[in-house]
């Protein structure tokens, strides 16, 4: 793994920023670490060749500038860190929001998984940037300063120095790279036994109902002691790293302590210079500690940086077309031998599909889970396109029309819609932002959802919550039926629209929904028998193609739309 | 109330023994350090006047053997800790779930985020005690020590570092905690603002690029992470005061030093190398209080984590549970006026309930949701106390006996079936911990999972995977209802059974479930109205209670409730 994503460089601008401020900081910060050391070295070093304040007093204040100095350098860079942390992670999140909102959440992550990320995830960027990255900075300079200055002062020290410094890291990448080995054997060990917990606590319903609730007790003393015991067993191996940092640090500090003692001894050295090498001694290894010490926030970070390239290098799916086209009415369709695999998956869920649909009929899809009926409806929505085959709206190839323009003609009710949070009137013109008021209310009463405006505290003006969360699952999808109505569409296209609804609310939607189909082409996918009623036609859909086909029982074609629509408009 | 960090503590206090253990390695660790620089000095200095070499023979083996005990100690010390922090984490983990146990387990902690919260706010305990705990204790014992030196040195010295330890230890942490967690609550309402437009855009992303409303939607997103953005580059000031405050403490408290050391040394009050010591010893200290701010940033974390914990476990049981050895005898479930609420002044979700079901009586419990009937079956589990109202099974009183006992005449399938991780084997044997495999695969057999299970790598043995991830839907039911067939109970109730199940799956699972049952009482709580014709009798509860009751054909038969909502699509 590498401690700096060349990605993240390239990827915001705020990150090279922040690079060149950490680097003049970390250069100003060892200048000073040096004068410091210098500065006590020569203090203490004066005060024992028997100078007093009058000679030594510009030295001694020179320590409480250095200080002011260190002070406002760190503030500064600190400050600097913040900030440029805040925009690193502005700019990435406004390239993934750009990058996954052009239609459904496809690729490497959920949407539930892009929201984290884009919130908490990309947070891990605060300490890696604010944190380690300094650090890191400083890691590589004043290990080599110091050894200079020391080199320049006494060079048997700097010697002691130069030999122990370059074992740190390599110390610490066999013993990592050790610790990464076992820890990897004991993974799954280790996220078992640490997941117990949760999985008693989450099903103790489940336990009650079978007496087994205070018997699970004496077993999660047990889990957790046997999680104690793995993770013990993996941190005596992991803090191996650390020990042989501090000791290599520490060992070195003390060699050149009594090495310059007994060369002192021998007057080879002078007190002044003595004291400046033990000062600036163990100032090379800090940085090195530091950096292990946030070793956990790097990971974390880099962690986040690789999820989100992850996102940002994924193919965006491109939409072709460009050809204008303007809301008639209605329209008529032609699925003409369509077939369709997502991506990632190779069997079609779409094989050789062939269905028209007239001006204003309306079609009900139906067949079992899985046999095409949500991505035939992804492909009409322009989602997707087809990999064989044609569809054509009005004679014309979808493909070739711009999908702004089609989905602008086509109304959607899903089968889990999603409310946001904002007004009722916002949700209902979500698709039709100048509808007025009236256009509005009209919508509602279509929707059958008048009673339950009037019910709400401020009408129409009532935030509706985060998911629509004020609205039961029922209400939910009348305004989604409402948002329908207020685009008065050329082309419905209805998902499961009563799946999971209790009788009465299933009830309320069907008759908004045969409202809504009243004069428009119309495409229900159900699994429910009950839609016959509301649609002129019935299709079964088996492996990705039509299985058989029977007009509606109930309710013929005709008379109810006039002469000009096609009786027979659909043919397979 | 006491603060819930000092009873987060306090649950620490059995292993007292080995905390302390970590905390004297910790400061052995930290005044090696620290110790290793005043020796230098000594070493140095007495060196710089030539004396005997044997007089240095002391100071050179010491020094020496401070650069090992620094890595050895600290080594131990995090060992110690982190095993003594474990053991109290088993300790808090079991508390924790039995008081869960114990309490009602149904409604305050149902909703799976609560759940991973309490689980988490448990293991903030681990946190407190490794990070918060050990480090500023072992700060205390040191710094008191170097304190110690320099006063016994000079007395002025002494107290600057005193002052400045305290400062750099205490104060700056603290006031830079207390910034931190200000900044965070004044950007709160802007990262909740972020948070909600991108869940809608992102969530609600198929919804908004069908009706032409993702520009909208990332556009709000950008404002409100520019609005985000900007507050915490205006805070990160004040974010970077911590480490500039640390910086200028430590640095002033040096040049104090100096000046106080060089002024003693002139005026004859101090040696010069007493002087060298003091002034490496002010030198050195604060790399003691080095790990404070981030201890103390933490905290207010763990707090919030303790004060949520401790209110679960200061939660008194919501189910009275007698004891005692009394027994129900099995037989006919009589409910009369039973009401139930979840609070003192909510609307009654029960009110006035009568229900009776015969030994062997298949029965149905179906309404609009929100009626109740979940409520019912929490009753008859025990996981609730009636307010009111008789609930008896063979003449007894359903809360008379202890809810274990309660549950060997009645048990089922909750509304949300927890799956454990684990095998199937471990799955099922929750039900009857010495059922032979044999009769695993009975019942397999007759919930229609045996061939499954048989296809499944491992048969009984396989992984069912988290939450049973790895099993389909209807399997996960299939395997739920075999669990509460393996009891001995002779009523069975199953709430929603098929919820969330395709309607294949459903009927099937259905169908099985009556056949499984065989001589056992069955109540069904469902609001899916289709193949209840099995059922013996059908209640219909609306507003929490029965208006309707009868055989499935004579309720379609009559006006009301049930007829209405089986009379789909309602009329245009």
């Amino acid at each position: 793994m590498k401690p700096l994503d060349p990605r993240l460089l390239r990827a915001a601008r705020a990150v090279r920023t922040h690079l060149a401020v950490t680097a003049v900081c970390g250069v100003a910060l060892t200048g000073l670490i040096l004068v410091q050391a210098w500065l006590v070295a020569h203090i203490v070093g004066g005060v024992a060749d028997g100078r007093g304040l009058a000679e030594l007093g510009p030295l001694v204040a020179g320590v409480a500038v250095v200080a002011v100095g260190r002070a406002l350098l760190a503030h500064g860079a600190e400050t600097a860190a913040v900030r440029s942390a805040a925009s690193a992670k502005s700019q990435l999140r406004r390239r993934i929001v750009a990058h996954v909102t052009d239609g459904p959440a496809r690729g490497p992550a959920t949407a539930g998984e892009l929201a984290t990320l884009t919130t908490r995830g990309l947070d891990a960027l605060d300490d890696y940037l604010a944190r380690y990255l300094p650090q890191l900075v400083l890691a590589a300079l004043v290990p080599l300063a110091v050894l200079a200055v020391v080199a320049s002062a006494d060079w048997v020290s700097a010697l002691v120095i130069a030999l122990t410094l370059p074992l740190v890291p390599l110390f610490m990448a066999l013993v990592g790279m050790h610790t990464q080995a076992r820890t990897r054997r004991q993974w799954t060990l280790l996220q078992r036994l640490g997941g117990h917990f949760l999985d008693v606590v989450e099903g103790l319903p489940t336990l009650a109902l079978f007496r087994r609730a205070k018997a699970e007790a004496a077993l999660v003393r047990r889990v957790t002691d046997d999680h104690r015991q793995a993770t013990m067993g993996t941190l005596r191996i992991a803090f191996l790293s650390a020990l042989v940092l501090e000791l290599l640090a520490t060992l070195a500090v003390a060699l050149v302590a009594v090495e310059v003692g007994f060369r002192l001894l021998y007057g080879e050295l002078s007190l002044t210079t003595a004291l400046l090498v033990l000062v600036l001694a163990p100032e090379a290894y800090l940085p090195l500690r530091e950096v292990g010490a946030r070793f956990h926030a790097s990971m974390e970070g880099v962690a986040a940086a690789e999820s989100a390239f992850a996102v940002l290098e994924s193919p965006r799916p491109v939409v072709p077309g460009s050809r204008p086209t303007a809301r008639r009415g209605t329209v008529a369709l032609d699925i003409d031998d369509v077939g369709f695999a997502w991506p990632g998956r190779d069997a079609p869920v779409l094989d050789g599909l062939t269905l028209a649909v007239g001006e204003g009929r309306s079609v009900l899809v139906t067949g079992r889970s899985g046999a095409g009926k949500s991505t035939l409806l992804a492909l009409l929505l322009r989602f997707a396109e087809p990999d064989t085959g044609t569809i054509r709206a009005d004679g014309v190839p979808l493909r070739d029309l711009d999908a702004a323009a089609w989905r602008a003609r086509v109304a959607w009710v899903p089968q889990h819609p999603h409310l946001f949070d904002d007004t009722l009137a916002g949700n209902v013109r979500l698709g039709a932002p100048d509808a007025t008021d009236a256009q509005v209310d009209a919508a509602l009463a279509a929707a059958g959802l008048t009673d339950v405006v009037a019910a709400l505290p401020e009408g129409t003006a009532t935030r509706l919550g985060e998911g629509g969360a004020r609205l039961s699952a029922g209400q939910r999808q009348r305004v989604a039926i409402a948002r329908a109505f207020v685009r008065d569409p050329d082309l419905v296209l209805l998902d499961e629209p009563t799946a999971h609804l209790d009788p009465d609310n299933a009830a309320l939607v069907r008759a908004a929904t045969a409202r809504l189909l009243e004069g428009r082409t119309g495409i229900v996918v159900a699994h429910d028998a009950g839609w016959r009623e509301t649609v002129d036609e019935t299709v079964v859909l088996t492996d990705g193609r039509l299985a058989e086909r029977a007009p509606a029982a109930l309710v013929s074609g005709d008379g109810r739309y006039g002469d000009h629509r096609h009786p027979q408009g659909v043919a397979s | 109330m006491r603060d819930p960090l000092r009873r987060m503590l306090s649950l620490a206090r059995p292993r007292g023994t080995r905390f302390a253990l970590g905390v004297l390695a910790g400061a052995v660790a930290t005044a090696s350090g620290a110790g290793l620089l005043s020796l230098a000095a000594w070493l140095i200095a007495t060196a710089a006047t030539h004396p005997p070499v044997t007089a240095l023979s002391v100071a050179v083996v010491l020094t020496r053997a401070l650069g090992v005990t620094r890595g050895l100690t600290r080594y131990l010390e995090r060992l110690v800790t982190h095993d003594a922090a474990l053991r109290t984490l088993a300790d808090v983990r079991v508390r924790v779930y039995e008081r869960l146990a114990r309490t009602e387990p149904v409604r305050r902690f149902r909703s799976p985020d609560l759940v991973t919260r309490l689980v988490s706010d448990t293991d903030a305990t681990q946190d407190l005690l490794v990070r918060g705990l050990t480090p500023p204790l072992a700060a205390l014992l040191t710094g008191a020590g170097a304190v110690a030196l320099a006063t016994a040195l000079l007395v002025p010295g002494g107290l600057v570092l005193a002052a400045g330890l305290v400062l750099g230890g205490l104060v700056v942490p603290v006031v830079a905690a207390a910034l931190g967690r200000a900044t965070g609550a004044r950007q709160a309402a802007a990262r909740a603002e972020l948070t909600t437009a991108l869940v809608d855009a992102l969530h609600g992303a198929p919804d908004l690029a069908a009706n032409g409303a993702t520009a909208r939607a990332v556009a709000r997103v950008e404002a409100a992470d520019a609005a985000l953005t900007a507050a915490a580059r205006r805070d990160a000031g004040l974010l970077g005061l911590g480490a500039g405050a640390s910086a200028l403490v430590a640095g002033l408290t040096l040049w104090a030093t100096l000046l106080l050391g060089v002024v003693a040394v002139e005026h004859g009050s101090l040696g010069p190398i007493p002087m060298a010591v003091l002034a490496l010893t002010a030198l050195a200290a604060f790399e003691i209080v080095a790990p404070l701010p981030a201890a103390a940033a933490r905290l207010g974390a763990v707090r919030a984590s303790g004060a949520r914990l401790f209110d679960v476990l200061d939660t008194p049981p919501a189910v009275r549970d007698p004891g005692g050895a009394g027994r129900l005898v099995p037989g006919a479930l009589r409910i009369r006026d039973l009401r139930v609420r979840y609070a003192p002044d909510a609307t009654w979700a029960l009110d006035g309930l009568d229900l009776d079901v015969a030994p062997g009586e298949k029965v149905a419990v179906v309404g609009p949701s929100g009626s109740g009937k979940s409520t019912l079956a929490a009753v008859l589990f025990r996981f609730l106390d009636p307010d009111a109202g008789t609930v008896e099974i063979g003449g007894t009183s359903l809360t008379s006996v202890a809810a274990d006992a309660a549950r060997t005449v009645v048990s089922g399938v909750p509304q949300h079936p927890h799956l454990f991780t684990g095998s199937v084997r471990a799955n099922l044997l929750l039900a009857r911990p010495d059922a032979t495999d044999e009769a695993l695969w009975d019942v397999l057999r007759r919930v229609r999972l045996d061939g499954d299970v048989a296809a499944m790598p491992g048969g009984l043995d396989a992984d069912v995977g988290e939450h049973g991830e790895r099993l389909s839907g209807g399997m996960r039911q299939r395997l739920a209802l075999g669990r509460a067939l393996l009891t001995d109970a002779t009523l069975l109730v199953l709430d929603e059974p098929t919820a969330h199940l395709d309607p294949d799956t459903r009927d099937a699972v259905l169908a099985d479930l009556l056949d499984a049952a065989g001589e056992r009482a069955v109540l069904l709580v469902t609001h899916d109205l289709e193949r209840l014709d099995r059922m013996d009798t059908v209640h219909v509860v609306v507003d929490g209670r029965v208006v309707q009751r009868g055989r499935p054909a004579d309720l379609l038969a009559r006006d009301g409730w049930y007829r209405r909502a089986h009379r789909l699509p309602a009329p245009v």
